[in-house]
C-alpha cells in the first residue's frame, strides 16, 4: 500500500506528481474462496477484515454501482453506543472502539469526532427512562452521564430554555465518546485497505441470480458473467429482500425511505450531537458548517430513494421546535436512503437456510454507526461458518424461536413503526 | 406527493391516511395453523419492488379502509377500492396504529 503520511504529503505539496490511485479496478476472477455482494461500508469492511484477521487470500466485493453509492454515503454520519437491550449494547460498543483505533489501522483519516452525544428529556418519566438507560450502559463499561436542566443549557445555550417552550428540556443523557464519522471516507478507507491486502473490488457489477446445488451456493450469475465462490455473503442493505429472493429466501424486511437534510453552511454553533426526545430527530454540524439532521421514516414501504415533502416540513418543524435561533436558514439539500426495516428494528448478521450464504442486513437506522463491528463479526461468521459471540442475538430465526427482545422502543411487529 | 385517489372522497394526499401495511398476508384459521404459518404471516414479508398491494386507512376523511395497489419503486397508484369489497377475509383491519 501506498502510505500516506505528513512526508508523503509535503512531497506530492512540492511535485507534481499525481497520488496514486488509492485501489485497482479489478476485473472478476472465475473463482474466489469468498465472495460478497454489496460494495457498501458494511461488505468492504467484511472484505478488509476477512483478509486481515482471517488471512481469506481470495475475496471479492462485487458492486452494481460504484462503492459508496448507497447508504454509506446518504446517512447523517453519527457514531454514538448509547443502547439499552442486551446484545444492542455490547456490539455497538465494539463497533464505537473500533471507530477509535480506524483512522490508525486503514492509514486513512476518516475524521473522527468524538463531540459527545445528548439525548434531551422532556418529561420527568423520560428521565427516569435516560438515567436507566444510562445505568445500563455504564453497567456495561460505557459511558454516560445524566445531565440535569441547568447542565445542558451550559452545554446547549441555544436551546428553548423559555416558559413558552412546547417541549421544555428537563436534562437529558451524554455519551461523550459518540460524534460524527466522514462517511465517504469510510467506503474509501476500507477499500484502499482491502484492496492493499489482494481484495477485488469490482464495480459496475451486478448480481442476477445464484449458482446453486445440493450442498448450497456455489456463486453467483453477475451482468458480468458467472463468478463461483466458495461462500457468498449478502451485504446490500436496503436491497436485502430482493438480492435474497434470488436464492429463494423471504425475509422478516420491509424496505423503507429514511431522508436526510443539510442547512447552508454557518459558523461553528452545534458543537454536539443532539437528539429531540419529543420526536425522532437528531441534529450535528458538518466541518462546513452546514446542520445535518434526519427524522423518521417516510411511513410507508418503497425503493425511490426521494423522499415526501410533508415529511421535509414535520423534520423541520422539529428543527425549529429544539433550536428557533435557526429558523431563518435555508434547507440546502435533502435526500434519501432505502433502510431494510425489521420487526424489531434489530439487524440480521447471520447463516441462512442456504448453506454458504450469509446475510447481514435488516439495518433501520442504526447501519453506519455498526460498520466496522459488522465488517469484523460478519468477516469472523464467514470465516468459522458460525455467528461470532457478539451476533448471535442477531439470528434469522430469533422470531420463530421467541428470543429476547432487541426492540429499543417496544415498538411491537411492524416494520413501518421502527 | 403521493396522492391517493379514494374511492368516496376523491384525490387527497397520504398524510391523510394511515398506512396499514402489505394486504396480500392472509391470516391463518385460527386454531389449526402450524407455528409456522403464524411466524411467516407476522414477521415476513414479499417486499417487492414493483406493485404492491397495501392497506391505507383514510382517518382525515371518510375513515374506510382502503386497498392500494402502488408501485414501490416510483410511487404510482393504480387502482383503489374499499378494503371490505375485497373479500380477503383479513378480518377487522390491519391494526390501527
Amino acid at each position: 500500500m501506498y502510505r500516506y503520511s505528513l512526508s508523503r504529503l509535503v512531497r506530492h505539496a512540492l511535485s507534481d506528481r499525481p497520488w496514486p490511485r488509492a485501489w485497482r479496478q479489478a476485473k472478476p476472477r472465475s473463482h474466489y474462496d469468498v465472495l460478497i455482494i454489496g460494495g457498501g461500508g458494511h461488505g468492504l469492511a467484511t472484505a478488509y477484515y476477512l483478509a486481515a484477521n482471517h488471512g481469506v487470500q481470495r475475496v471479492a466485493v462485487v458492486e452494481r454501482a460504484h462503492i459508496g453509492a448507497g447508504n454509506v454515503g446518504r446517512n447523517t454520519t453519527l457514531v454514538r453506543s448509547n443502547y439499552m437491550m442486551k446484545g444492542n449494547t455490547e456490539f455497538f460498543e465494539f463497533s464505537l472502539q473500533l471507530w477509535e483505533g480506524l483512522s490508525r489501522e486503514l492509514n486513512f483519516n476518516v475524521m473522527l469526532s468524538q463531540r459527545g452525544q445528548i439525548v434531551l428529556a422532556h418529561a420527568p418519566a423520560q428521565m427516569d427512562a435516560l438515567a436507566r438507560r444510562g445505568n445500563i450502559m455504564r453497567l456495561n463499561g460505557i459511558d454516560a452521564e445524566l445531565l440535569e436542566r441547568a447542565q445542558v443549557r451550559r452545554l446547549l445555550p441555544y436551546l428553548d430554555y423559555s416558559s413558552a417552550a412546547r417541549f421544555p428540556v428537563l436534562g437529558g443523557l451524554l455519551q461523550g465518546r459518540a460524534g460524527t464519522v466522514r462517511h465517504d471516507a469510510v467506503a474509501w478507507g476500507y477499500a484502499r485497505a482491502a484492496d492493499s491486502l489482494g481484495v477485488d473490488i469490482i464495480e459496475g457489477c451486478e448480481v442476477t441470480g445464484f449458482v446453486q446445488d445440493q450442498s448450497g451456493v456455489r456463486g453467483v450469475e453477475t451482468n458480468r458473467g458467472r463468478i463461483r465462490a466458495d461462500r457468498v455473503a449478502i451485504a446490500v442493505a436496503g436491497h436485502s429482500s430482493q438480492v435474497a429472493a434470488l436464492a429463494g429466501l423471504r425475509l422478516p424486511i420491509e424496505s423503507h425511505l429514511l431522508q436526510a437534510f443539510v442547512t447552508e453552511p454557518i459558523k461553528p454553533f452545534v458543537n454536539h450531537v443532539i437528539s429531540f426526545g419529543a420526536e425522532l430527530f437528531y441534529i450535528s454540524q458538518s466541518d462546513k458548517g452546514g446542520l445535518v439532521f434526519g427524522g423518521h421514516i417516510d411511513g410507508f414501504n418503497n425503493y425511490t430513494q426521494r423522499g415526501q415533502l410533508p415529511q421535509v416540513r414535520r423534520v423541520a418543524e422539529c428543527a425549529v421546535a429544539l433550536i428557533p435561533g435557526i429558523s431563518r436558514l435555508k434547507l440546502l439539500r435533502h435526500w434519501a436512503g432505502i433502510q431494510d426495516m425489521t420487526p424489531d428494528g434489530g439487524p440480521f448478521i447471520c447463516r441462512t437456510p442456504i448453506r454458504h450464504l450469509y446475510l447481514n442486513g435488516g439495518w433501520c437506522y442504526q447501519g453506519f454507526k455498526a460498520t466496522p463491528a459488522v465488517g469484523w463479526c460478519l468477516a469472523a461468521t464467514i470465516a468459522h461458518d458460525e455467528e461470532h459471540p457478539l451476533v448471535r442475538c442477531y439470528a434469522l430465526d430469533r422470531f420463530a424461536r421467541g428470543a429476547a427482545s432487541l426492540d429499543e422502543y417496544g415498538h411491537g411487529h411492524r416494520p413501518y413503526r421502527h | 406527493m403521493l396522492v391517493i385517489p379514494c374511492p368516496l372522497c376523491g384525490e387527497r394526499p397520504y398524510t391523510e391516511f394511515h398506512y396499514g401495511g402489505d394486504a396480500s398476508k392472509r391470516r391463518p384459521a385460527l386454531g389449526g395453523a402450524e407455528l409456522r404459518a403464524w411466524h411467516d404471516y407476522l414477521f415476513l414479508f414479499d417486499n417487492p419492488k414493483g406493485p404492491h398491494r397495501e392497506y391505507w386507512q383514510h382517518h382525515q376523511g371518510c375513515r374506510q379502509w382502503l386497498l392500494v395497489v402502488r408501485n414501490t419503486a416510483t410511487n404510482e397508484v393504480g387502482e383503489v377500492i374499499l378494503a371490505r369489497h375485497a373479500g380477503t377475509g383479513a378480518g377487522a383491519g390491519p391494526g390501527a396504529r
